[in-house]
């Protein structure tokens, strides 16, 4: 065979596996929900793939969990953005008007009180927060499966996404519906035997304890649930891209 | 007229193949873009402790005596740097992805090709102190490489090369994932044989300065070994004879 022949037949082989292969991707990734809401921009391809593969390969692993020994004694609580004079009003009056409303695509819009969420099957974990900035700490969390919540409100088929906003509107994020239904997103109330302390997101605070810090947003009173996550803030899934931060926080 | 130099100085010498030239660049690239993002993410938080965790509330194994990027990092220092960890952090990783993914490349390659066997591991005969020793002095007496070195490595090139290649970037890769706390999910052991998360991040800090120590020698000896005879070999594959010493 001529060189030439041969040399353009290897080079139109491996385009021709290479288009085929990055369709085939991009279906996959469509249909098991691969494509972060932040994965345009020159970021993008990285983030896909992190994503995509740490999606792929902790589906159904659950955080690494620690012996109650290795509670740290002196945990830190980074009020980076503490709560304003909303927040001051529930905390005088022990929280008791506190309510976390669910609405969007459910069947049963929601607004429970701290009682309420008491009322729901109790969970623990001994887990790690670790800070995207590089220092952790290991407490135990109490509170209810985000998923207990899911199921009163009666999930409609086309949610596709789970916003979750801190009180001050201002921290917002947001998860896929394979994160929302893990059993160990935790609405937790509790932290080490009390309640949990307003430094660490008391009363209410989704822990995604396979993500930083970040991703478990502090003060949490409103979820919504929603088809279209492109319709909240600049549509790239939660309000920390929009200052540069990457939307998945598994790493 | 001599009958040797003639034909000498049109003698071109394969030295890199396109693989190897190809994966080194794209490493070089991601190299650069992970030590300085690297450097963006470490200074909001630049202490490092040992074990599973650590923050400002504990004892560190040692602090590194710049200001932070965080106000709520005791630094001694009344100045906050401003902070970069968002752009960092993504670069970082897509970095990160790019030098994995050559690596695999590089590593398919040189396993396969026989060019590890061939160029990177010191060879049997080298296997010595006596072999280290006797080109250590021939750096520092100055001598002119002998042929054999013109194709391949000396036992020191090759030692380095192999710390770098088969220790310290698996080493980077490992600790790097054993931080994720979604990676340590999977594979809970990737941060356990380490001592723990915050365990993790001092030696890949560690590592990243190993790295940079091998960058800073790597470029040193290629400008004194003749900067544009090296660097024409790894960008064309080929060196000439006759530029020998320039």
């Amino acid at each position: 065979m001529n060189p030439i022949t041969r040399r353009r037949l290897i080079y139109g082989g491996v385009a021709a596996a290479g288009v085929t292969g990055l369709a085939v991707a991009d279906r996959l990734a469509k249909r098991y929900g691969l494509l972060p809401p932040d994965g345009a921009g020159i970021y993008g391809p990285g983030e896909t793939l992190t994503y995509a593969c740490q999606r792929l390969l902790t589906v159904s692993k659950p955080a690494r969990e620690f012996p109650r020994s290795m509670i740290s004694k002196n945990p830190f609580g980074n009020e980076a953005y503490p709560p304003g004079d909303e927040f001051k009003r529930l905390q005088a009056g022990g929280f008791k008007d506190w309510r976390l409303v669910v609405d969007g695509t459910v069947a049963r819009p929601l607004s429970l009180s701290l009682a309420d969420l008491k009322t729901m099957p109790v969970q623990s974990q001994i887990t790690e927060v670790a800070c995207e900035e590089g220092w952790s700490y290991i407490a135990e969390w109490i509170g209810t499966p985000l998923s207990n919540v899911l199921r009163e409100a009666g999930v409609l088929p086309q949610s596709r996404y789970v916003v979750y906003r801190s009180i001050d509107k201002v921290i917002w994020d947001s998860i896929d519906m394979t994160d929302a239904w893990d059993p160990h997103s935790l609405l937790t109330m509790g932290m080490n035997d009390g309640d949990l302390p307003a430094p660490f997101g008391g009363p209410l605070r989704l822990r995604m304890p396979r993500q930083l810090g970040y991703k478990s947003v502090k003060y949490v009173n409103h979820i919504t649930l929603t088809d279209d996550i492109k319709k909240f803030g600049k549509g790239l899934g939660s309000v920390s891209p929009e200052y540069g931060y990457s939307w998945y926080a598994g790493i | 007229m001599s009958t040797a130099s003639p034909v000498l100085e049109k003698t071109k010498i394969r030295r890199h193949t396109g693989i190897v030239r190809v994966t080194h660049w794209l490493t070089f690239v991601a190299f650069i873009a992970l030590l300085v993002t690297g450097f963006e993410i470490v200074i909001s938080h630049p202490r490092f402790y040992w074990g599973e965790v650590g923050n400002v509330n504990t004892k560190p194994l040692f602090v590194i005596p710049i200001p932070a990027s965080r106000d709520t990092v005791p630094t001694g220092y009344k100045y906050v740097m401003p902070d970069q960890n968002g752009w960092s952090r993504y670069l970082h990783f897509e970095a990160a992805w790019l030098a994995v993914l050559v690596a695999l490349v590089y590593g398919v390659y040189g396993a396969v090709s026989g060019h590890f066997l061939k160029n990177l591991v010191p060879e049997r005969r080298d296997w010595n102190w006596h072999a280290f020793k006797q080109r250590i002095a021939k750096y520092l007496r100055r001598e002119r490489p002998d042929r054999t070195e013109e194709r391949s490595y000396n036992v020191l090139q090759r030692t380095a090369y192999a710390i770098v290649i088969f220790i310290l970037f698996p080493l980077i890769i490992w600790t790097g994932l054993a931080m994720s706390p979604s990676f340590t999910a999977a594979f809970p052991w990737t941060a356990a044989l380490l001592g723990g998360r915050q365990s993790a991040r001092t030696i890949h800090f560690l590592v990243s300065w190993l790295l940079l120590f091998f960058l800073v020698v790597h470029v040193a000896m290629v400008a004194v070994s003749g900067f544009r005879r090296r660097m024409r070999g790894m960008i064309t594959g080929y060196v000439r004879d006759a530029e020998e010493g320039e």
